[in-house]
């Protein structure tokens, strides 16, 4: 389709400078944060993820050692594998951070309407069953190749599952609960920042966490359209024909990807767990 | 004096309702709407007044429309139409944020599943009446505090509701509606979904409750026991309709339909009748026969079952007296064989 070409090409020029405002803005925010987590020994890097790790879990010994080691031996694979693991990371931090800001509200707005829960279930779908290459594409146009459109790709795709469990989440909430809330006379946002959004937070939480593996998944593909990271260890592994290199660095993803799990599915856990009546 | 006036009140449940409202008024049975329109109709021309101080219970079925009456009282529905006035207040014209601020100072409600906040403790709980209104945490701990300690909780302060059993939480429910100091408490199937003997202590710690602060409740169940122990006025709804008003005596003794003498067949009538209820006037009364060494002098309230072994062993003739010792009428075993069997 021409149109949409010819189109898009005077929508860049046009408004291109935006563009590079924001691109410059995500850059800046992925370096500082690669910088300063490349910067810092990695023992220290370590000990910081075990620190947070058994907070979130609520002192779990077991989780926070198994989370430990796992990090550990992602630079023991490879000590390559180490700077590139936290080059993965901060592009997801970056993403799954865009994530939280925009899709936690947009949850709460489908929750409260329906007819907004009706206008944003369509392009929720489309966000999860478009192939990524197809934003792929626009996104370097837009932003040049690298890490930038890299994160727009993986907002697009990460965060469907983030706002549904949110609007889900806040439906959930017992109706006895809520008219309890309101025979008091608590104000809309009362009963948001004291009821619903702290009862949903479970179901938020497991959000945070579907949003932080589809990320994970999304910025290995993106390692096609040059954004560096561990992906681009597998793709060179995939364009050598060298299994064992893909091997190598696929398990460095999994390894990743159990960490960041494990740190977002405990901390959801934790708070389910004083939630829910115990059984004797 | 009369502190919530409901007139005329209908709700009806669905996509249109004011276009079924006239089908309604002209009389239409709830199944009729049901079957021709999709529509539900939830209360039928609904009218009651509730005095200052009593305790009005609303009795019926699942699904005659209690649960939804008393939801109009504080406006968590809104009536297809109709008008309730509280405190001589219109409580339908109030906009979103007096609404508010009646509903935070004028009433609280009590709930059947308890409706505490699970993510908070109990002091917290308590305290949410007060944290809404914006009291400083230092004041409002204190009131709160206080309550708990009044329905016999302190030391679970800092627990969650889901470590408590279900009598507790809805002592928790109650004192976190009492924390406020409400004149009004809505309590909906309050005590419902508790075993039988915790439910008839919570009963009795109401109505001790209530001997000292003197609340306007509103008090919804589907058991008539509980209505005829805490009622001062029983309401009973049928499909969205109010067929009787009356105290408990008057509901006893003269049915108003079929549903109501279904209702009230198997209850224990000696536990309710007064002495007052049930006596022979002086004046109707032949009193010839009397032996006055074996004449016993009772209070007008007393229920007959107290005062049955003194009948029936002592073959003694009761004298009701009021309250300034004035002898009112007579009971013997003939008043109280009338009274046990009438139907």
């Amino acid at each position: 389709m021409k149109w949409v070409n010819d189109g898009f090409k005077v929508f860049n020029e046009e408004y291109g400078i935006y563009f590079e405002i924001v691109n410059n803005f995500l850059l800046g925010s992925i370096l500082s944060i690669k910088k300063f987590l490349v910067f810092l020994p990695w023992p220290l890097v370590i000990a910081l993820v075990v620190v947070i790790v058994f907070f979130t879990s609520g002192r779990k010994l077991g989780t926070t050692v198994f989370v430990g080691i796992c990090t550990f031996f992602i630079g023991f694979l490879h000590p390559k594998f180490w700077d590139k693991a936290i080059e993965t990371t901060s592009i997801m931090l970056i993403g799954i951070f865009i994530c939280v800001i925009f899709g936690i509200p947009l949850g709460i707005l489908m929750s409260r309407s329906e007819k907004v829960r009706n206008a944003i279930l369509p392009v929720l779908d489309l966000m999860q069953t478009i192939p990524s290459f197809c934003y792929l594409i626009p996104g370097i146009m837009l932003f040049g190749l690298g890490a930038v459109p890299a994160i727009i790709a993986t907002v697009i795709y990460a965060i469907p599952p983030l706002v549904r469990l949110t609007d889900l989440g806040i439906r959930l909430v017992d109706v006895e609960v809520i008219e309890a809330a309101e025979s008091f006379g608590a104000s809309r946002s009362q009963k948001l920042l004291k009821i619903q959004l702290p009862l949903a937070l479970p179901n938020i939480m497991q959000g945070i966490n579907q949003s932080t593996m589809m990320a994970l998944a999304m910025v290995v593909i993106a390692s096609m359209i040059g954004t560096r990271g561990l992906g681009d260890e597998v793709l060179l592994g995939l364009q050598q024909l060298n299994v064992g290199k893909a091997t190598e660095a696929g398990l460095a993803i999994v390894l990743l990807a159990i960490v960041l799990d494990r740190i977002t599915q405990a901390y959801g856990q934790k708070i389910q767990d004083r939630n829910k009546p115990r059984t004797k | 004096m009369t502190k919530i006036e409901i007139k005329n009140i209908y709700k009806i449940f669905g996509s249109h309702p004011e276009k079924i409202l006239p089908m309604v008024k002209d009389g239409a049975t709830k199944e009729e709407v049901r079957d021709e329109t999709d529509h539900t109709v939830g209360l039928d021309n609904v009218s009651l007044s509730i005095k200052e101080g009593e305790i009005f219970v609303c009795m019926g079925l699942s699904g005659s429309g209690k649960s939804t009456l008393i939801r109009h009282i504080n406006r968590l529905i809104d009536p297809t139409s109709g008008e309730v006035t509280v405190d001589g207040v219109d409580v339908l014209k109030l906009d979103h944020k007096e609404l508010l601020e009646f509903r935070k100072k004028s009433m609280s409600m009590v709930f059947q599943r308890f409706g505490l906040f699970p993510h908070k403790t109990i002091i917290e709980n308590v305290a949410f009446g007060l944290e809404v209104q914006k009291v400083p945490a230092v004041e409002r701990n204190e009131t709160a505090r206080k309550q708990i300690e009044a329905v016999g909780l302190q030391g679970f302060e800092d627990q969650y509701p889901a470590q408590l059993s279900g009598g507790m939480q809805q002592r928790v429910g109650l004192a976190r509606a009492l924390a406020t100091n409400p004149q009004i408490l809505l309590m909906d199937e309050a005590f419902s979904a508790l075993d039988p003997l915790i439910r008839s202590d919570m009963q009795n710690q109401l109505i001790e409750l209530q001997s000292k602060l003197k609340k306007t409740i509103v008090f919804i169940t589907h058991d008539l026991d509980e209505s005829l122990r805490l009622g001062d006025h029983i309401g009973i709804l049928n499909g969205g309709r109010l067929v009787q008003v009356g105290r408990p005596e008057d509901i006893i003794m003269n049915p108003a339909d079929d549903y109501v003498k279904a209702f009230v067949k198997d209850v224990n009538r000696s536990k309710v009748l007064r002495a007052k209820t049930v006596m022979t006037k002086v004046d109707q009364f032949d009193n010839t026969n009397i032996n006055p060494s074996n004449t016993y002098n009772v209070e007008e309230n007393v229920v007959i079952e107290d005062i049955i072994p003194k009948v029936l062993k002592e073959r003694s003739t009761i004298s009701v007296v009021d309250k300034h010792g004035n002898t009112m009428g007579y009971i013997t075993a003939n008043e109280l064989s009338d009274a046990l069997t009438k139907h």
